[in-house]
Parts: structure tokens; sequence; C-alpha cells
């Protein structure tokens, strides 16, 4: 196995260069005017947690939508588990789709569906499960996983921010994905569910050996999920290390958001 | 000007997106659950509208149709009035209205909370589920609706008449029988299953298309609303000349 030292931004890294899931190159996004992603450059390597740190409007969650195609880059290269996401077709980025797990900001649980039957719903049109069993089972693993088995015939509206996150988190992992995609998932939690959500990232991980990129500007939860982590600022990613070699690396915009916390 | 010919341009391209989306991936089991939602739910409100509008009108065109003696023919006026006009106007309208802003802020409310972008990243092809199925539905049931609406409006439109005259049933429904062509009926099913479509795609592309939280859900519904509304008179203008080259 090659491995690979690389020098960014004054930090240094080990890494396997192949078993890279995620390679991000000069990504570039603007929305009208707004320039939101100068030069984003990303790699994630397998069974690793990278946090995306930085403050609002920097462009976080731009650049792991851009990853699975809901939004469109202006330029740059991405490369998602072997796939050239800008020049898939819709067929092939439905193929890429299944295999990447989206956890929204907001959960997105289908508000309309019982907790049932949002899990129930990737896996009858994607993995063509309609036995009753199966499904059942399937079902109430996932919702194992996540410590909600008794939540399984609530509908969304019943259930509490902390709740909903871990079911839109159960949804996603009821189809096995390789990458996971986290999108602020401790915003707007107390501290004590937040730290159960970092728990449940890390465990995830830790079961399902899945890569993960958790996009936050919660520095406890980066902390506490994060294996590495990269420091969006202006659209640029400024910086990249451990927690402990970014606490100690002197910069102002970095200072600030660790005193802040 | 531009800015509305590119809405209308997009408008285009979401309709050859939907019918594209029917022949790649048609959803025929969430097609039947909104055929369910579209009609069944729609009947109370629809039934109601036609048997006040049938009594309505029968009361109001008596008196002109007595000044010249000719009150026999109010079954054959009321009946040609309501299968080629009142029905399918009453029906798109009613629905244009209950149907396009439920679907509108439904979409739309889906959209704001990234619904559908989940949908979308787990490789389900929302475009199929929710608005191939929804414009299905709105076109096949709005014939349905309208032919319950015509019945109900004539039920409404015999009882006024019996009230006053102590007709028949028999009699009025062969008076209109008699009077009602299979072009009435058939140009009267064509026409309600466009507004159908047109009520599907305004409110699918309204709801789709949602951006600014709350307020652009509550945007999208009313624009559902009152572009479907406006599109059903255009509609009803365009086949009126139409169905006339044949008769």
């Amino acid at each position: 196995m090659m491995l690979h030292r690389e020098q960014n931004k004054g930090v240094n890294i080990l890494h396997s260069e192949d078993k890279r899931v995620v390679s991000i190159r000069h990504l570039q996004k603007s929305f009208n005017d707004k320039v939101v992603l100068r030069d984003v450059n990303l790699d994630l390597y397998e069974g690793e947690n990278l946090v995306v740190l930085g403050r609002s409007g920097t462009g976080k969650s731009v650049t792991i939508k851009c990853m699975v195609g809901l939004i469109n880059a202006d330029g740059g290269d991405i490369n998602v588990l072997g796939y050239d996401v800008q020049k898939l077709n819709i067929k092939e980025l439905n193929d890429l789709r299944k295999q990447v797990g989206f956890s929204f900001q907001g959960s997105a649980l289908y508000d309309s569906m019982s907790v049932r039957q949002n899990l129930e719903f990737p896996l009858k049109r994607n993995l063509g499960v309609y036995d009753p069993d199966e499904l059942e089972q399937r079902i109430m693993n996932a919702l194992d996983d996540v410590g909600l088995k008794n939540a399984v015939d609530l509908m969304p509206a019943e259930l509490s921010g902390g709740m909903k996150k871990r079911i839109g988190i159960a949804r996603t992992l009821i189809l096995n994905p390789k990458i996971m995609l986290y999108d602020e998932p401790t915003a707007g939690l107390d501290p004590i569910t937040s730290q159960e959500i970092n728990d449940l990232i890390v465990g995830v991980r830790d079961k399902y050996k899945t890569s993960s990129i958790i996009i936050t500007h919660d520095i406890a939860s980066a902390r506490q999920t994060g294996d590495r982590i990269v420091v969006l600022i202006d659209g640029v990613n400024a910086l990249e290390g451990t927690f402990g070699e970014l606490q100690n690396s002197g910069h102002p915009e970095l200072e600030a958001f660790f005193s802040y916390n | 000007m531009s800015k509305f010919l590119l809405e209308l341009a997009r408008i285009a391209r979401f309709v050859a997106k939907t019918v594209r989306h029917f022949f790649i991936s048609f959803e025929f089991r969430e097609m039947i659950n909104q055929c369910f939602i579209v009609g069944y739910r729609s009947l109370f409100l629809i039934g109601f509208t036609a048997f006040i509008a049938g009594i309505v009108f029968t009361k109001q065109s008596r008196p002109s149709l007595a000044s010249f003696g000719a009150e026999s023919w109010l079954p054959s006026l009321v009946s040609q009035a309501v299968v080629r006009s009142l029905g399918p106007l009453i029906t798109g309208l009613i629905c244009a209205g209950k149907l396009g802003s439920n679907i509108g802020a439904e979409l739309g409310s889906m959209k704001v909370s990234e619904q559908i972008d989940a949908m979308e990243v787990s490789g389900t092809r929302p475009f199929s589920y929710l608005v191939v199925t929804r414009v299905m539905a709105t076109t096949l049931m709005l014939p349905v609706l309208v032919v319950y609406t015509d019945v109900i409006a004539l039920v409404g439109s015999y009882l006024m008449v019996n009230m006053i005259n102590n007709s028949s049933l028999q009699l009025f429904f062969n008076e209109v029988s008699v009077s009602i062509t299979y072009l009435d009926i058939f140009s009267s099913l064509i026409k309600s299953a466009f507004f159908g479509f047109a009520i599907g795609i305004i409110s699918c592309y309204a709801g789709y298309h949602t951006t600014g939280g709350t307020s652009g859900v509550g945007k999208a519904a009313n624009t559902s609303v009152v572009v479907s509304m406006i599109f059903i008179f255009v509609i009803d203008l365009v086949s009126l000349q139409f169905i006339n080259l044949f008769r």
C-alpha cells in the first residue's frame, strides 16, 4: 500500500492514496454574482470521518451538494467512488447516489409518511424489496442502529429534532451506503442530543465502515466526530489537519472560532 | 416581456420532461393513489356546488323562457348549458382552487424542506413519483368529475323544475337525452382532460420550483390557483372555437 504525505497549508497528513473515495479539485461555484466556492480541494479516504468546518455562507453545504449532483459546479473536478460527477448521465448519477447517504440539515423526512414508510420508501424504490418480512427486518435493524425502534409508527410531526435527525440517518443507512454526507448534523440541537448524534456518527463509521464528510460549524461536534478537519474560509479550503493541529495553528479566524465555541 | 417568455420556455421544458418521464418510469401505484386523492376527496365539494348551480341556473332561466311561453324547453336549455359549459367550468374552477393549492403547497413545502432533494439524492426519481403521477391523476380524473358534476347539476335542476311544474323524472331526463349530442359529451370530456392537465402541470411547476421558505410555499399555492384558473378560461375559449367547427 502506497503511503502519501500531503503538505497542505502547513499541516502534514499521512494517507494511503489508493483508498481515496472522494477527490475534489479546484471546485468553483457562483450564484449570480456571488462567488461561493473559489477553489476547493478535498480528499476523503476509506473509513475516514472528514469534518468540513466553516462559518455560514462559506460554501460547506454547496460542496457536498455538488458531490451528489444536487448543484452543478461551475468548474473543477469531482470524483466520487470513481465516478466523474460532472460527466454522468442521469442513470449513472442515480447509480452513484444509491451508494452515497445524505443526511440533511432539516432531516428532510417525508412528512406525509410515517417513520416506517419513510424507511420503506428507499427500500422499495431502490432495491425493489417488497417482501413484508424482509422490509420489517431491515427497518427494525436500521431503527435499532439509531436507538429508535419504538418510533416506527410515529409521524415525523410527532418526533423531536434529535429523533428526526436520527431517523434521517437511519433512512440513509438502510441502503448500506459507502459514503455518508452529514449536513450540519447537530444544528439546532441541545448539547446532550448533539452528543448523541455525534456518538451515532462515530458509531456508523465503526459499524458500517463508511467514509463520511460532516459539515458543521460546531467545534464540539468537529472534535468528537472528525478524524481530520478541513476549514473553509471564503470559498477556499484554508486549513487542514487534526483537531489538535488546528487548535495550535494560530490562524486568526480559527482562533475566533475556537474561543467563541 | 423577456422574463415572461423565459418562464413560458421553462414551463414548456417542464411539460416535455413530464411526458418523457411518463415513458421512462411510470409509477402506477402512486398514480392510483393520486387519482383517489384528486377524485374521491373532491366529490363532496364538487357535488355540493354542482347541485346548487343546477338549482340556481334553472330558477334564473325559467322566467325568461316563461315570458316567451317556452317553459317546456327548460330541461333542454339547462342540460345543454350544463354539459357543454357549466359542468366542465365549475369542475375546472373548483379543482383549480382545491387541487391547485393543494399540489402547489404540498410540493412547495417538500421543496423548501429538502424532501425533494432527499428523494433526488437517494436515486428515487422524484419527478416521476411526484409530478408525473399528479399530472396524470388530474388529467384522468377531471373528465370523471365532470360527468359527476353534470349528473348532480341536472338532478338539482330537476328538483327545481319538479317543485314548480311537478314534472316527472323520466320526462325531464328524456328531454335531456334528446337535447344533448355525443359531440357535446365528447367535447366536454376532452376539454376537461385539458383542464386537468393544465391544473396538474401548473401546480406541479409552481410547487417544484418553490424558493424562499414558507412565504414561497404560499406564493406557489397562490400561483397554482390563479394561473390554473386563467388557463381554464383560455382553454374553454379555444375549445369553443374549435368545437364550433364540427357543429
